[in-house]
């Protein structure tokens, strides 16, 4: 990569997913991250490490959470950001993605922070870039910097990852939260289950390394986390479920069902959650064991983390072609 | 008159049987003799020592693109990638703009197959009216006019009352019925097979379950209405096997698979790679041996390249937004060598799925190495070793998941009714 030297320490040249990080790469993030929060806890939260950077979000998908939490983690760093909805501008007017890459790397980006609603659609983005890519969320395949928040979230609070035991609950499908966290805690060292009904599974998911359940009651005993997973509405009227009742009656986290976890047990959720469909308020707003508002603040610190890496041996990109 | 000896080659006829050492004569555009040392006279001398010479390749199953998307691949392209191919006749699928579903697209295909006077170029017609799975089309006319069988192309013909119409009326005229094998209401959206691949790229997978379905379900129509029906492109175990229970039931059907489908499996999509994704698409390791299985026992009548040209705008996307197919007509022979040179098929029984198999089901006066018969020729090279590059392709698109797969056998010359369409020094 012609001026682009790759660090020893984090040897990626894009963040696009967890698959290919070792446990050194993860805990360089993690580490890092955690001193980003003490930063963002302070009334001075400005660095100028990304002074003179150019940060496009550029979001194919609508997205609020995740296209902030960016927004936030690039300016504390002193970057430039600017954020793009392709969704609403060129792709309807015919403009292919990779007419679109093109075009942004014209403008001489530091780092593209990418959400696509296409599986692959990212790397496809990072092949024509000359640019760091992050990948945002790519269809139903990875949203890494989403798993990176939850070790940091989980570490925290843990101390570690490595032997816990966590269960990853619901729609686990088209979930890119949960292939990204299957991976990171395997690679960590965690032991991963997956909790969900058959139509929300997909095919052969213990080749990943987890094991299955379709019982919370069962999946849910001895566990330390219980990460649940939100349930998008199209699939919660008879398409994958029959009703959001008989969902939560079976699979909707309440006091009921997480008793069968550690009595400190822990709770997560990438947000936005759908109350009373994959959980009950009650167990989301339990401060001692819902981690749900920790995991958004450590998503701004692990962001601010994965931009200070990706351009830590930026030089001058090669010219335009 | 043009007249052209074939010297010291190894004679392959699968029809009879024929596998030895000889020299062929055409005259005009017929093979006039088969022999030992024959007269030369003042016929052009093809020196075939250490070649195999064999009937021209039938592939049945072909995208022309021509009418309505000439910019990916033309009747003339699609000609001259057949001829580099050793193909001397195909069988295009009517899915074009407009599709053939009218007499009059039958015509223009033949008159422009005649104009580029390449490979043979015959045509199916539209099972129903526009594709759309509703109407019937004008069968009979359309047989009348030179249609060689009926198909809804890359769709299955979806619903089972119309589908069973078809193959009725089909068989009032005694006419072919071809079905891609995927029932669509269990497909989905889907676009890569179940399993682990799908599940780690977070790709919508299609059970292989839909491909038995709809097999059977058409097998049972058959059963009713007694019409010759054909399955295309076969890729899975299950499939394999429902066919192979239907011929020894003495059902009227045959099917053919396509290189890829014996060749790779579904790790080839790899990191999303939309060369590799098909329709049908790519299967277990598993479904992979048994199309080598439904090859090698004749399960599996045949091998058509399901040349499927797509330019790059249609392939450099988004996987999920990518187009279904690969280019085939200048790899079936190498890819199909790989049976024979792993030892899975005789060289016969293999060119035998290449050549007088299709030609029989489309009842083509072709794939055969008799005198009097078409001089439709392929002198191929069994062994020479090369590597495939998309980039030589005479086909105007390269989408091909093969780019630098080592392969072995190469064409040396094609001729089609005598006349030499492709040659190249070995």
């Amino acid at each position: 990569m012609q001026g682009v030297a790759r660090s020893a320490v984090f040897p990626h040249r894009h963040l696009l997913g967890i698959e290919g990080l070792s446990p050194k790469d993860v805990d360089h993030v993690l580490d890092l991250a955690d001193g980003y929060v003490e930063l963002n806890r302070q009334t001075e939260k400005k660095r100028s490490l990304l002074r003179g950077r150019t940060i496009i979000n550029c979001f194919f998908e609508n997205s609020t959470r995740t296209r902030t939490s960016f927004e936030v983690a690039g300016k504390r760093l002193g970057g430039d950001v600017i954020n793009m909805s392709v969704a609403a501008s060129s792709m309807h007017k015919g403009e292919t993605l990779v007419d679109t890459a093109m075009t942004l790397n014209a403008m001489h980006p530091d780092v593209l922070i990418v959400r696509h609603p296409e599986s692959g659609a990212v790397q496809l983005l990072s092949e024509k870039l000359d640019c760091a890519v992050i990948n945002a969320g790519d269809g139903s395949h990875e949203h890494p910097t989403q798993a990176l928040l939850d070790a940091l979230t989980i570490r925290r609070r843990k101390g570690r990852l490595g032997g816990l035991t966590v269960a990853i609950c619901g729609d686990v499908l088209h979930s890119r939260v949960a292939r990204s966290n299957i991976a990171l805690l395997n690679t960590m060292g965690a032991r991963v289950r997956v909790v969900a009904p058959s139509t929300l599974l997909p095919a052969e998911i213990e080749r990943l390394g987890v094991e299955v359940f379709h019982d919370m009651g069962r999946g849910l005993e001895g566990v330390d986390i219980v990460m649940m997973l939100r349930l998008q509405s199209e699939r919660m009227h008879g398409a994958f479920v029959p009703s959001t009742r008989e969902y939560f009656y079976f699979f909707g986290l309440d006091y009921e069902k997480l008793r069968a976890a550690k009595p400190d047990a822990l709770i997560m959720h990438p947000g936005p959650m759908n109350r009373g469909v994959e959980i009950g308020s009650e167990v989301a707003d339990d401060i001692d064991r819902s981690l749900i508002r920790q995991q958004v603040e450590m998503g701004v610190a692990v962001r601010m983390a994965c931009l200070e890496i990706l351009t830590r041996d930026l030089g001058n990109g090669p010219p335009l072609q | 008159m043009n007249r052209l000896l074939f010297r010291h080659a190894r004679l392959l006829d699968p029809e009879s049987g024929l596998d030895r050492c000889g020299d062929l004569l055409v005259e005009g555009d017929r093979i006039a003799a088969i022999g030992g040392d024959l007269p030369a006279a003042d016929a052009e001398l093809v020196d075939a020592d250490g070649l195999c010479l064999a009937p021209g390749l039938v592939d049945m199953r072909v995208q022309l693109r021509e009418p309505g998307a000439e910019h990916m691949e033309s009747i003339e392209t699609a000609g001259r990638a057949a001829a580099a191919g050793g193909v001397t006749t195909m069988v295009a699928l009517p899915n074009t703009d407009p599709p053939v579903d009218d007499v009059s697209v039958v015509e223009f295909v033949a008159r422009r197959a005649r104009e580029v006077k390449l490979a043979k170029v015959h045509t199916y017609a539209a099972a129903t009216k526009g594709l759309a799975g509703r109407d019937l089309a004008e069968m009979g006319l359309l047989a009348a006019s030179g249609a060689l069988g009926f198909t809804d192309g890359v769709k299955a013909v979806s619903d089972a009352l119309v589908m069973r119409r078809v193959l009725a009326y089909a068989r009032t005229f005694d006419l072919l019925v071809l079905q891609h094998p995927e029932e669509p209401s269990l497909a989905g959206a889907g676009e890569v097979t179940e399993g682990e691949t799908a599940t780690r790229l977070g790709l919508p997978a299609i059970t292989p379950a839909a491909e038995v379905i709809m097999i059977e379900r058409d097998l049972r129509l058959v059963e009713i209405t007694g019409a010759r029906y054909h399955v295309a492109h076969v890729s899975t175990g299950a499939g394999v096997e429902a066919i192979r229970g239907a011929k020894a039931q003495g059902l009227p059907v045959t099917c053919d698979t396509a290189p890829p489908y014996f060749t790779l499996n579904e790790t080839a999509v790899g990191d999303y790679r939309t060369f590799a994704k098909l329709s049908p698409p790519l299967r277990s390791e598993w479904d992979r041996r048994a199309v080598v299985e439904g090859l090698r026992d004749g399960t599996i009548d045949a091998i058509a390249s399901d040349h499927a040209p797509w330019d790059q705008d249609s392939k450099r996307l988004p996987f999920s937004s990518a187009a279904y197919g690969i280019v085939g007509l200048e790899t079936l022979l190498p890819l199909a060598l790989e049976l024979y040179h792993n030892g899975h098929m005789p060289l016969l029984d293999l060119m035998r799925r290449l050549t007088s198999n299709p030609a029989a089901l489309l009842r083509l006066p072709a794939g055969r190495l008799a005198p009097g018969t078409p001089a439709d020729l392929v002198l191929f090279d069994p062994d020479a070793p090369w590597r495939i590059s998309t980039d030589d392709f005479r086909s105007k698109s390269k989408n091909a998941p093969f780019d630098g797969r080592p392969v072995q056998g190469r064409v040396r010359r094609t001729v089609v009714d005598g006349r030499t369409i492709f040659r190249t020094e070995g």
